[in-house]
């Protein structure tokens, strides 16, 4: 940890091992996407359309993954104070918004043919938005805060509070679903998902794991150029 | 002990001199349970289906448009600047603003909210348990707007940005308040469960809502 | 009693405001501190009173009170006055004296002439008068260190004048004073620290 905090050394692993992800990212992705199209046979209930699964489902979890290193990363931030941290934060956030957006958009897609309409607020779509609320806030924070210190500090807080938020979001949606939905609409499978299915949906999982890795190190890549930038401009400012 | 008294006294009375307090948001709530009929019909029975819902969403809005209010004056003037140098840790400033912001604006409307119930043909048998609910309730509402109100305080535009930053907190208070006040749904068991886990997330709140608000605070005196 | 600072360092946006900047300050002593606009006076001050952090450095006010802050320690009066204005000159030194743990209102609103308009809200003062109620908390609650940041602005002579009574008094009760300003205050500083010489 302590020795990938320091940026020169940093930029050197991630150029070094980038290559190998992406080629492990397209790898993944074609098996899934193979199994995901070909292999699996169509559910006996829901016909074709249960290939959106493969899409939607890995997005799902890395909307909650994402969040979850984002928490990380503002949590080593606020303890080690190492502004490294709070990048790999500050950049993990739009990645994780737009698996996010992924899920929901392709939740809604899956919806139509399901529940024969666009938007249910079915628990886990429900969960899922509030979870895109607390995404666009953290964005918003490191938006509209100029000062670089101080938007980290605020960002640290607004992650962190989000990510106590998370749990009791969803224990609270699903018993309000509960409630209000006794019999729920759609269930899936959970274990006894078929194995034929099983395995692409867990190949694909695995190939956006690698894809965000891929997408992360490139993005912090990029923060880490656009301080220095950033730090140039001042010290030629600041020579009057 | 003496002086955080002496803080919430000065915002109580500050709150209550420069009107707006309670007084605003008492109006605003009034609009909300005047408007909804007009907007939807007079139908007594839907009325009184969406009553604790409606009363429960015009008490979070009510109380996240005062929350800019709790921090901002005394960011501006230099007061919080001195009140990190009192005798007291800065968490206790924090709480103590959270608690006069409860007292002058989110307790009056919780009070308030099961009376104006009666225009919305709000079921008499649910008053009490929603006044108990939103009693409760408030002041996790006033805790965590405070969070809101503290990391925006610098911010020449932080209306829209706390709204979009508490909404997500405001959600389960939402869910179990509204369970907690035998809302359509829930019977008087599932109710009790739900007024107890509400209990949950007020204390969760009263430990995470200082700690939060006065590390931001702190980064913005900075 | 000595505040010393070592090679202090303040950073604000990236930016460094001042760097390598020590000081020493004994009871007793008057310290002025002048530099052109930017060069972190205000930034020194809060720094001190706790309210900025060093990037690097060290700070500490020796025999001290070991449990308390500087910052606990030390009067900070700045541009921004902490006036409420929806209260009375009166109400708003008593909410201080309350938070603060301090003395006498009327003693010290008469320290700065305030005694007449003690019933007044303070949303009526003028600017010299918001001042002066700023200055008030001075003598209101005893701390031993006092910041104080352009003092000595909107004040008339005969303010000036208190103001420099009220600081001679701190002085010989062996309390010690760093002063932000270009104005003479009524006594030769003991030490001066010039920010922006250098760099």
């Amino acid at each position: 940890m302590q020795y990938l905090a320091n940026p020169t050394r940093f930029l050197k692993l991630a150029n070094a091992v980038l290559p190998y992800i992406w080629v492990i990212t397209i790898g993944l992705f074609a098996v899934g996407l193979y199994g995901a199209l070909f292999t699996a046979p169509p559910d006996y209930q829901q016909g074709e359309t249960v290939r959106i699964m493969f899409v939607h489902v890995p997005a799902a979890w890395m909307a909650l993954f994402v969040y979850s290193t984002m928490a990380l990363a503002s949590a080593i931030a606020l303890i080690f104070r190492h502004p490294l941290a709070d990048a790999a934060a500050k950049v993990a956030a739009p990645i994780g918004a737009v698996f996010c957006f992924l899920s929901l958009a392709t939740g809604s897609l899956w919806g139509k043919p399901m529940w024969g309409a666009w938007w249910v607020w079915d628990a886990r779509l429900t969960s899922m938005f509030v979870l895109m609320l607390l995404y666009l806030g953290y964005m918003a924070i490191w938006a509209a805060i100029d000062e670089p210190h101080r938007a980290a500090m605020i960002a640290r807080i607004v992650a962190l509070v989000g990510f106590i938020n998370v749990p009791i979001v969803k224990f609270s949606v699903d018993w309000w679903n509960s409630l209000h939905q006794p019999a729920s609409v759609f269930r899936m499978g959970g274990p006894t998902i078929d194995k034929s299915m099983l395995w692409p949906l867990l190949v694909m999982g695995l190939a956006y794991t690698f894809l965000f890795v891929a997408l992360h190190l490139v993005s912090i890549r990029a923060e880490i150029a656009a301080r220095k930038i950033r730090q140039i401009h001042i010290s030629e400012i600041g020579d009057r | 002990m003496k002086l955080i008294l002496a803080l919430i006294r000065r915002d109580l009375v500050l709150s209550y001199r420069q009107g707006g307090g309670a007084g605003s948001a008492l109006g605003f709530f009034l609009a909300v349970v005047v408007l909804l009929p007009i907007g939807i019909g007079p139908d007594q029975q839907l009325l009184a289906r969406i009553a604790p819902g409606a009363l429960w969403i015009s008490l979070l809005l009510s109380v996240l448009l005062s929350a800019d209010r709790i921090y901002q004056q005394d960011y501006e003037d230099g007061s919080l600047d001195i009140m990190t140098m009192g005798p007291v840790p800065f968490e206790m400033v924090a709480l103590a603003k959270s608690v006069a912001h409860w007292l002058s604006t989110s307790l009056p409307l919780a009070i308030a909210a099961p009376l104006l119930g009666f225009l919305l043909n709000l079921d008499p048998a649910t008053i009490l348990p929603l006044g108990i609910a939103m009693m409760l309730g408030s002041i996790a509402l006033s805790l965590l707007a405070s969070i809101g109100a503290a990391v925006t305080v610098g911010l020449r535009r932080g209306g829209l940005l706390v709204s979009i930053l508490v909404l997500p907190l405001y959600v389960p208070v939402l869910i179990f308040g509204l369970s907690a006040s035998q809302g359509p749904a829930s019977g008087p068991e599932i109710a009790t469960a739900a007024l107890l886990i509400l209990t949950a997330i007020t204390l969760v709140s009263l430990v995470v809502s200082p700690l939060a608000s006065a590390a931001a605070l702190r980064s913005y005196l900075k | 009693m000595i505040l010393s600072g070592g090679n202090l360092t303040c950073e604000r946006g990236g930016r460094t405001v001042f760097s390598a900047v020590s000081l020493s300050l004994r009871s007793g002593e008057l310290m002025q501190l002048t530099g052109p606009n930017g060069s972190g006076k205000s930034s020194l001050l809060r720094l001190i009173a706790g309210l900025n952090e060093q990037a690097s450095g060290t700070l500490a006010l020796e025999d001290g009170h070991g449990d308390l802050t500087i910052g606990q320690q030390a009067h900070y009066i700045a541009h921004q006055e902490a006036v409420k204005t929806a209260l009375s000159v009166h109400e708003n030194l008593a909410f201080w004296r309350d938070f603060m743990g301090g003395g006498d209102v009327g003693e010290a609103l008469s320290a700065f002439g305030l005694s007449r308009l003690s019933t007044y809200p303070a949303g009526l003062l003028s600017a010299g008068q918001k001042r002066r109620l700023a200055l008030a908390r001075l003598v209101l609650v005893p701390r031993v260190l006092w910041l104080l940041d352009e003092p000595t602005v909107g004040l008339d002579s005969a303010s000036l004048d208190r103001l420099v009574k009220v600081m001679a008094a701190h002085l010989g009760t062996g309390g010690m004073i760093i002063a932000a300003t270009h104005v003479p205050l009524g006594r030769e500083p003991d030490t001066r620290l010039e920010l922006g010489a250098s760099s």
